[in-house]
């Protein structure tokens, strides 16, 4: 697509739109992470990891207006003994958060962290930038120069509760973008809890440095509102011996980005990314996943599952690199839709990159629809059709679903997805 | 109960006609057999009464205590009271066998206008069934029919058949893959729930099922029809000199 002179260039016009926050600590790091942008520039239809996915709302000047859904249903993980935080519209909400102090853990707001030296001055920007080769994330620079809060959280020991992050949505128009830190100690232990839509666009970074013998569990669930906009970005380094274990639930939303991008720097880690998503309709849902293996006998596990139904679109890219010397790898990628008609689409990009000659890594990809035999079965022990697509339908998202340790966590998001499908029948 | 008659059926997709004008009746409490060679069209005749999409009426009726089967859904012929025990039973995965169980059972009890059955009476009671077919805890928590022996399979039919207590029960070629042993036990689970105000229809190649649940009334089909009709000992003429000397009489 031609410039025409007159039109100012759109990376320039963000960048000015924005204004930098002016903490000393982060300040060259938003700096540099500023020129990378730069150098970058947002992204376009034309970039290869953008083929399937249009950026365009993701990159305009203005978020698109997003209406917000009015429903019943109980706040996510209400049932859980949890720390939440509360941003409203990426503003932080004090009335609404609980007391940041709790054992074994620190947790500071990002917009509230002024001193002049931070511990989080060696992470925050940092493992974005190293995840910005081989593949550019432009609108991650853009975060990392720009956020305007976030938390900081060091793990020290093991907390005995998850830190919720929650994130209403109650503007039309908000344009969130949050930056968030998570250091964990060699043996120290966290659960990260991530709900809501947040705003009508938001943009949010999540870097987490996971020590030696350290573990981290990550469960989200995107929030409900058809109109959104989101990008998110996860960069993880993880350390030897250590576990990283993340969870997306992903329920409507006009279009979602959510780029994973894990480093394995230490030996015998293991690494688990799963995604759930369901979507009906104008909805589009990316899952770019990013996996390293630099160290030997890691683990890692990429399990990506799509419902899609009325024309709505799933994409998946997904990438396993194993450097040379990364031996005794073992990688696993999966990758698959259920097409609930044939309106919908998912599009998948399988990538494979190994140096090392004593690896196991396997990769599939699927596309497919309800399995005639099991619905005809069910049905014959008199199980009604929209019951028993429900049921084929729980269970082909139980593989990923199935990734959350904690049983509690597992059965809500499991009642979650339960209850979309009973709205969203044909 | 089950009234078929002169049920012509043909493929959906082809111009191959399978039925050719079945006629049968089964009285409640009474047992039949249906045997016959392969490609004779038993198997179309279970699914065609339970409901399995891919197939075409052309002609004939099929009711079950008056009521017409072949305008139901395959969920509304069995809340009416019909169980098809499959030859292939299919394996789901991600479904708990026990989630499907409760699921099913409160299905019909539901389109029946009955209430639920408390999910403490519901465990006792298929743990009660489970023991008689000495089916384990574990093959009740695994998914549906997976990682299920060919006897585990046919005897997990039954268990859904003793929790669903059917009126009318098509067994297809429930003996299909099953040793001595396993045959007993399945035999043993269908005769426990044989009784006055129930009919079975029990589809088979072979006479030594027959030896186990015996039938009332054997039936010889063949290419599309019913050729022939006896008591037990025409099951063991199929069994001592095969299809060829009763197709030749009736031909």
């Amino acid at each position: 697509m031609a410039r025409t002179a007159t039109n100012t260039d759109p990376t320039e016009a963000m960048i000015t739109s924005l204004a930098m926050p002016d903490a000393p600590w982060a300040r060259p790091a938003r700096e540099s992470a500023l020129a990378r942008l730069r150098a970058m520039g947002l992204p376009t239809r034309r970039d290869e990891y953008w083929k399937y996915t249009r950026p365009d709302a993701l990159t305009q000047l203005a978020a698109p207006e997003a209406a917000v859904l009015v429903n019943d249903e109980t706040i996510m993980f209400d049932e859980t003994d949890r720390l939440k935080i509360v941003f409203v519209d990426g503003i932080f909400d004090a009335a609404a958060s609980d007391d940041l102090s709790l054992e074994g853990i620190t947790i500071e707001r990002l917009e509230a962290a002024q001193s002049d030296l931070h511990w989080a001055k060696n992470l925050y920007g940092v493992l974005e930038e190293r995840g910005q080769t081989p593949v550019a994330r432009p609108l991650a620079a853009l975060n990392t120069a720009f956020a305007t809060d976030g938390v900081l959280i060091h793990v020290t020991g093991k907390p005995s509760k998850p830190v919720n992050l929650i994130y209403r949505h109650e503007s039309n128009t908000s344009d969130a973008i949050l930056h968030s830190c998570i250091k964990l100690d060699p043996g120290a232990e966290m659960t990260l809890l991530e709900n809501g839509p947040a705003a009508a666009r938001f943009n949010n970074v999540l870097e987490v440095e996971v020590a030696d013998t350290a573990s981290f569990h990550h469960v989200r669930a995107q929030g409900r509102d058809h109109e959104r906009h989101a990008v998110t970005h996860m960069f993880a380094r993880i350390g030897a011996n250590s576990a990283f274990r993340s969870f997306t639930m992903t329920v409507n939303g006009r279009l979602t980005r959510n780029d994973c991008v894990i480093e394995i720097i230490g030996d015998d880690a293991l690494a688990h990314v799963a995604g759930a998503c369901v979507g009906d309709g104008d909805f589009l849902h990316d899952d770019t996943v990013f996996i390293t293996h630099d160290a030997l006998n890691g683990e890692s596990r990429q399990v990506f599952k799509k419902v899609l139904r009325n024309g709505a679109t799933g994409v998946f890219q997904g990438k396993i690199l194993v450097k040379a010397g990364a031996q005794k790898t073992d990688g696993y990628q999966i990758s698959q839709s259920l097409l609930l008609d044939e309106d919908s689409q998912f599009l998948a990009k399988p990538e494979l990159e190994i140096y090392a000659d004593d690896v196991a890594c396997s990769h599939g990809s699927t596309s497919g629809a309800i399995d005639e035999d099991a619905m005809f079965y069910l049905r014959s022990r008199g199980i009604l059709e929209d019951e028993a697509t429900d049921l084929l339908t729980l269970a082909f998202l139980a593989e990923a679903v199935d990734e959350i340790a904690q049983e509690g966590l597992r059965d809500g998001i499991t009642a979650r997805l339960g209850s979309w499908l009973q709205r969203h029948r044909s | 109960m089950l009234s078929i008659k002169d049920l012509a059926v043909k493929l959906e997709d082809e111009d191959k006609q399978i039925l050719k004008g079945v006629d049968l009746e089964i009285e409640a409490g009474t047992v039949h057999a249906v045997m016959g060679p392969n490609g004779s069209g038993k198997s179309t005749l279970s699914y065609v009464l339970s409901g399995k999409g891919g197939y075409e009426v052309t002609g004939g009726s099929a009711e079950l205590e008056g009521i017409d089967l072949l305008e139901m859904e395959p969920e509304e012929r069995a809340a009416a009271g019909l169980f098809l025990a499959f030859q292939y039973p299919v394996e789901i995965p991600g479904v708990g066998n026990m989630t499907f169980l409760r699921t099913a059972v409160n299905a019909q009890r539901k389109a029946r206008g009955e209430d639920e059955m408390s999910a403490a009476e519901f465990l006792k009671t298929v743990r009660a069934r489970a023991k008689e077919l000495k089916i384990d805890a574990d093959m009740l928590k695994r998914p549906v029919n997976m990682g299920f022996s060919g006897g585990e399979k046919k005897r997990n039919e039954i268990l859904q058949m003793a929790m669903l207590e059917p009126k009318m029960c098509i067994l297809d070629e429930t003996d299909s893959g099953l040793d001595v042993d396993a045959m007993k036990l399945v035999a043993e689970g269908v005769n426990a729930l044989r009784s006055e105000g129930r009919g079975f229809l029990v589809i088979t190649h072979y006479q030594r099922l027959l030896d186990h649940i015996k039938p009332d009334f054997v039936h010889i089909m063949a290419d599309g029809r019913i050729v022939k009709t006896g008591g037990p000992e025409l099951a063991l003429e199929v069994e001592n000199n095969g299809y060829t000397d009763i197709l030749a009489e009736v031909a």
